[in-house]
């Protein structure tokens, strides 16, 4: 054995220089880097978005309940078992006055600890951003928002009651991170300790307010205990968690996470495809080798050993090597991401580097085993006579040996069964097609001779005399071209579909509370601020108390924890008579000008999901003590990430318009305009301003900062693709060098020779290009539709890009790489080969 | 003693005309120390009949002993075996490795079986054929009759017992083919090894102790010349 080994790394040394040795090690390199940058980065973001969307709940995770919770309650004691950090809030609604001003305010105490997750901000007067502090109010003191301070007319450092209880208002709330958005936030806050709350004496039996438990912690233990939780809390508590609490934040980093994991398979793919051609590439050159070494007495266990350990050396070097330029491609995008990741993240993970090395592995063990098993049975007689060749393998090793090893290492990196079922369908069709228009191709190549010139017709007749090898190319560079048209697509589509979706004037701010007389001077107000007549949208409470007549306490259906949120808590009811911005029917239809005259109502898919509703079902709601009744006319998809004012339920106008309600808009201001909306503030009291600018900046950097990423890892599967190109060339270096000394011995000229093979090379590469185009359209529109759910546009400029570019790309690789091989002088190709 | 005895060996091939029998029936034996030459017009099956002989092919029917063992009775890793202990080669392309000096060139069939002190051996052989000087030179910066010097010297490193060599001086020209010839011989005798050459040099032909023709696969003639 360990002479063996000896050998085999002295041999190596011999071997390093060898072309296909250098192209394996970079095929392992590029393979290993693109899937550890992707691991290292995908796991470290994801925390990190975890975190930011965690921010929202100041926590991992809530429990919400409407009477007061123990302190130390059974929940806690097994919170501490788990080592979760525990926070307490109690808040609950109250006016509070200054003289003859009031205003109704939000009353939060909370206990140390809070906020579990973000920070909170102060600020010393009404116009700063404030800044983040780790304190919290003292017994005795508050925080109070601007808007108290502005409303009542108080300044800061004066003592407000709340209710019996005398509070110095010692610093401006700037943001805390559960303030919520939208209609959560109605009322300003004031922040108290949580142990002046009883001194306030306003929370007696029965009254209306919200006692919250936070807790924090590991992810997998949050998990831990949710599910715990889920179990033993009573049916009038609400946990929610991070991941309902952010969908925006959540389905962005889905998607660049499901365009990473594709990414990185295909980048694998294509490494793959390069580990195997140079593999075969490297069973060819080691044949006569290996032929003489079994002459002088090797066993095929020895050579097999031999030749399995120098590949095997060379692709954990690669993968060292990768594995260190993966996390440096990972500190790259961590830098770009820096901005966007708040405090400190979590190191990379050294699993990732394991997941590295043993990518490399698997894939060489899968790719390269079936030629090395065929180079082990090389006849030794092949030293008498140059022709012999072992016999070819079982298709059964030869197919299921890179299968199997594809499949593993595609779970390793996505852990996701149908999307790698996916891939391995699309992957086998693909291969198929190629492979059978590859044969097609290059039989039509044998019968079209006649054409111009004799360069072109030695290129064309070399692409038929190659026959096999011409269909590996064709089918190697499909599938390569394939993987990169179709990532470049699908990248071109998320980030069309992230910008579409915030575009630069997407709403910053919202307006409240505002009555239909105010509309007017409102919008001239509103102008004068560079704001162009927003729309109104109005809006009433009311509660559902029965669907087809039948009362919810009766309703059979189980619901879930939005379910009943939905049922237990006040709906906000609109009206319109058009269809709202960001909607779209999916059943029934909207009303016209004639059918909106009779009460109906159009629901959300979220709601008509929880509840179980179908059209036609009877709605009976409770509006300020009226009851509405109303047939479910159409279901509507929202998209909520539009930041304007968009409702679960809307009815017709005419139903509700009797009741008192109030209208919401929203709309983008500029930054010097911003400024004005303090005056809105102040000329309309009654008016809640809320500013959601800081939100949807975030969400965009978080877009751009993703689509950035989903480039720069996009550049890995480039190279893994020119590996393949690379790889490709190699294989038939050694006959092109013999056949271009013969065909210039005979008296081409240089020209004539490099024509040819840029003939053969742009024929070839126009062909993938052309059948990458069309493979990558069909999976380009899959993926879009069914696995990222963006829209996506077919367009001709794939098949112009994937011909063109593969013609001239193949035809340039081609002509570099073989440009050696012509200009030797014949006389050395001759005597060495 | 015989080292070397083949019975009714016969060697079919498949090719496009049908099943092609290409060596029969042939039955010979040799000695210890002996020497024969095998020649024939091109296309009689020499080398094919010689890589029976030597264990790298196996015949369709028929059997061989070599070196007191029935070859044709093992399985390749036996007949490797067999062939790393006893044989020895020399081919007429020479057949060494490009990316090994010549001093490794000689050391691998030691290495193979990871004999001790492989260094020193290697050194003997290449001086063996008056090549020390060149011991680090790669095959391509070698003359081809260099070339097949140092393939010599590999061949004799482990001492065979027996040693083929199929058109040792098919590529070099006539005065350099004869030295080869003379380092082949002198070899021999002094290694005392058992040589089966294939060779079209008559003059070659003629130093061997055995002369043993063939025709389109059948064994013609098998003269004893001394
Ligand atoms: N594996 C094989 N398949 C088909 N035909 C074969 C095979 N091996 C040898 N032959 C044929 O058998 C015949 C004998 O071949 P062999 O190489 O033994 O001849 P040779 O006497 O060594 O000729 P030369 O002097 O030219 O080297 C030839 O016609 C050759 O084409
Ligand atoms: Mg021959």
């Amino acid at each position: 054995m360990i002479p063996m080994v000896v050998f085999a790394l002295k041999a190596l040394g011999r071997e390093a220089r060898a072309g296909e040795l250098k192209i394996l090690f970079a095929a392992i390199v590029v393979a290993v880097t693109a899937v550890t940058a992707v691991a290292f980065f995908t796991s470290r973001v994801s925390d990190a978005f975890m975190q930011q969307a965690a921010e929202v709940l100041a926590a991992d995770l809530r429990l919400e309940s409407g009477r007061p919770l123990e302190i130390n309650n059974s929940y806690t004691a097994k919170a501490h078992e788990l080592g979760l950090r525990v926070a307490r809030t109690t808040s609950f609604s109250t006016v509070l006055f200054n003289g003859e001003t009031s205003q109704l305010t939000s009353i939060v105490g909370v206990s140390d600890g809070y906020p579990l997750r973000g920070t909170l901000r102060i600020a010393n007067d009404l116009e700063g951003l404030g800044i983040a502090t780790m304190e919290l109010p003292q017994p005795g003191e508050a925080w109070a928002d601007a808007r108290i301070l502005g409303l009542l007319g108080i300044p800061l450092g004066a003592s407000i009651r709340v209710g019996s209880l005398s509070v110095r208002i010692t610093h401006v709330l700037a943001y805390r991170p559960d303030q919520g958005t939208m209609f959560s936030a109605l009322a300003p806050t004031l922040l108290l300790a949580e142990s002046d709350i009883p001194n306030t004496h306003l929370l007696l039996d029965g009254s209306r307010a919200t006692w919250t438990l936070l807790y924090a912690g590991a992810a997998h233990d949050i998990a831990q205990f949710q599910t715990w939780l889920h179990t033993y809390k009573s049916a009038s508590e609400r946990l929610v968690a991070v991941s309902e609490s952010s969908e925006q934040l959540q389905r962005t980093l889905e998607r660049a996470t499901r365009f990473l994991q594709l990414a990185s398979l295909s980048t694998l793919l294509l490494a793959a495809i390069a580990v195997a051609l140079t593999a075969r590439r490297y069973s060819q050159r080691q044949m006569s080798t290996i032929a003489l070494m079994k002459s002088l007495g090797a066993t095929q266990r020895f050579v097999f050993y031999v030749t399995a350990l120098q590949l095997f050396v060379t692709a954990f070097i690669g993968a060292i090597v990768g594995i260190v330029f993966g996390w440096m491609a990972q500190s790259g995008l961590m830098w770009l991401m820096q901005d966007l990741i708040p405090t400190s993240m979590p190191p990379p993970r050294v699993a990732t580097a394991g997941l590295g090395l043993a990518v490399a592995l698997i894939t060489l063990l899968g790719f390269a085993l079936p030629p090395l098993l065929r180079l082990r049975n090389t006849p030794p007689a092949r030293v008498l006579r140059q022709t012999l060749e072992p016999a070819p393998l079982s298709s059964l090793i030869n197919y299921s040996s890179p299968l199997l090893a594809f499949s593993v290492v595609s779970y390793l990196l996505v852990r996701d069964w149908l999307l790698i079922g996916y891939a391995l369908c699309g992957l086998f069709c693909v291969a198929v097609i190629f492979g059978l228009a590859g044969t097609l191709f290059v039989r039509m190549t044998t019968k079209v001779r006649g054409v111009a010139g004799v360069a072109w017709r030695y290129g064309i007749s070399n692409i038929g005399r190659r026959g096999g090898e011409s269909v590996v190319h064709i089918a190697a560079f499909g599938l390569g071209f394939a993987a990169l048209l179709l990532l470049s697509v699908i990248r071109g589509e998320l980030v069309s579909d992230w910008q579409r979706s915030l575009p630069r004037d997407t709403p910053n701010h919202f307006l409240f509370n505002i009555s239909e007389t105010q509309i007017t001077p409102l919008n001239e107000m509103l102008a004068s601020y560079g704001v162009s007549l927003p729309a109104y949208a109005p809006w009433v409470r009311a509660r559902l108390v029965a669907i087809n007549g039948i009362s919810m306490q009766s309703q059979p259906r189980a619901l879930t924890e939005r379910g009943r949120a939905f049922v237990e808590r006040e709906q906000n009811l609109s009206w319109s008579s058009k269809l709202p911005l960001d909607n779209q029917v999916t059943a029934g239809a909207w009303w016209n000008d004639n059918s909106q005259s009779s009460p109906q109502v159009s629901v959300a898919t979220e709601f008509k999901d929880e509840l179980g509703l179908k059209l036609n079902d009877v709605l009976t709601f409770d509006v300020a003590g009226e009851t509405v009744n109303a047939p479910v006319t159409s279901i509507r998809k929202v998209r909520w990430d539009g930041f304007r004012p968009n409702f679960f339920l809307v009815f017709p106008p005419g139903v509700l318009d009797s009741m008192t309600g109030t209208f919401m808009t929203s709309f983008y201001v500029t930054h010097e305009g911003r400024k004005g909306l303090s005056h809105v503030a102040r000329a309309f009291p009654n008016i809640t301003v809320l500013d959601v600018g800081k939100i949807v900046d975030q969400i965009r950097g978080l877009m751009e900062r993703a689509a950035l990423a989903v480039q720069y890892v996009f550049v890995f599967t480039v190279l893994a693709g020119v590996m393949v190109l690379l790889s490709a060339l190699e294989g038939s270096r050694d006959a092109r060098l013999y056949e271009a000394a013969i065909v210039r011995a005979l008296g081409a000229s240089r020209r004539t020779l490099l024509t040819a093979v840029a003939v053969e090379f742009a024929v070839i590469g126009a062909l993938a290009g052309v059948l990458a185009a069309g493979a990558a359209g069909i999976a380009g529109w899959f993926i879009a539709k069914h696995l990222l759910g963006v829209a996506y546009h077919f367009s001709g400029a794939l098949w112009i890009l994937g011909g063109g570019g593969g013609g001239l790309l193949v035809g340039m690789i081609g002509l570099l790489a073989t440009r050696s091989v012509v200009s030797s002088p014949p006389s050395m190709a001759l005597r060495g080969h | 003693m015989t080292v070397l005895e083949a019975r009714k060996v016969s060697k079919q091939v498949s090719s496009p005309e049908g099943v092609l029998t290409i060596v029969h029936d042939i039955s010979f034996a040799m000695n210890g120390g002996d020497s024969v030459a095998v020649v024939g017009a091109s296309g009689a099956g020499k080398s094919t009949l010689l890589a029976i002989l030597a264990g790298l092919d196996t015949p369709s029917s028929g059997q061989v002993w070599l070196d007191g063992q029935e070859i044709t009775g093992l399985d390749e890793d036996g007949r490797a075996a067999v062939r790393s202990r006893s044989v020895g080669f020399v081919f007429q392309a020479f057949h060494l490795v490009q990316s090994l000096t010549a001093l490794e060139n000689v050391m691998l069939p030691l290495e193979l079986t990871a004999v001790t002190g492989a260094k020193a051996k290697a050194r003997a052989a290449l001086s063996a054929v008056g090549l020390e000087a060149r011991a680090n030179h790669y095959p391509s910066q070698l003359s081809g009759g260099e070339q097949q010097r140092v393939a010599i010297a590999r061949a004799f490193v482990n001492k065979p017992v027996i040693l083929f060599a199929d058109e040792p001086t098919g590529n070099l020209d006539t005065t350099t083919g004869s030295k080869i010839a003379d380092l082949l011989f002198s070899l021999n005798e002094s290694t005392n090894t058992t040589l089966v050459l294939v060779t079209h040099d008559r003059s070659v032909a003629q130093r061997c102790k055995r002369l043993i023709e063939l025709d389109s696969g059948h064994l013609l003639s098998d003269l004893r010349l001394r």
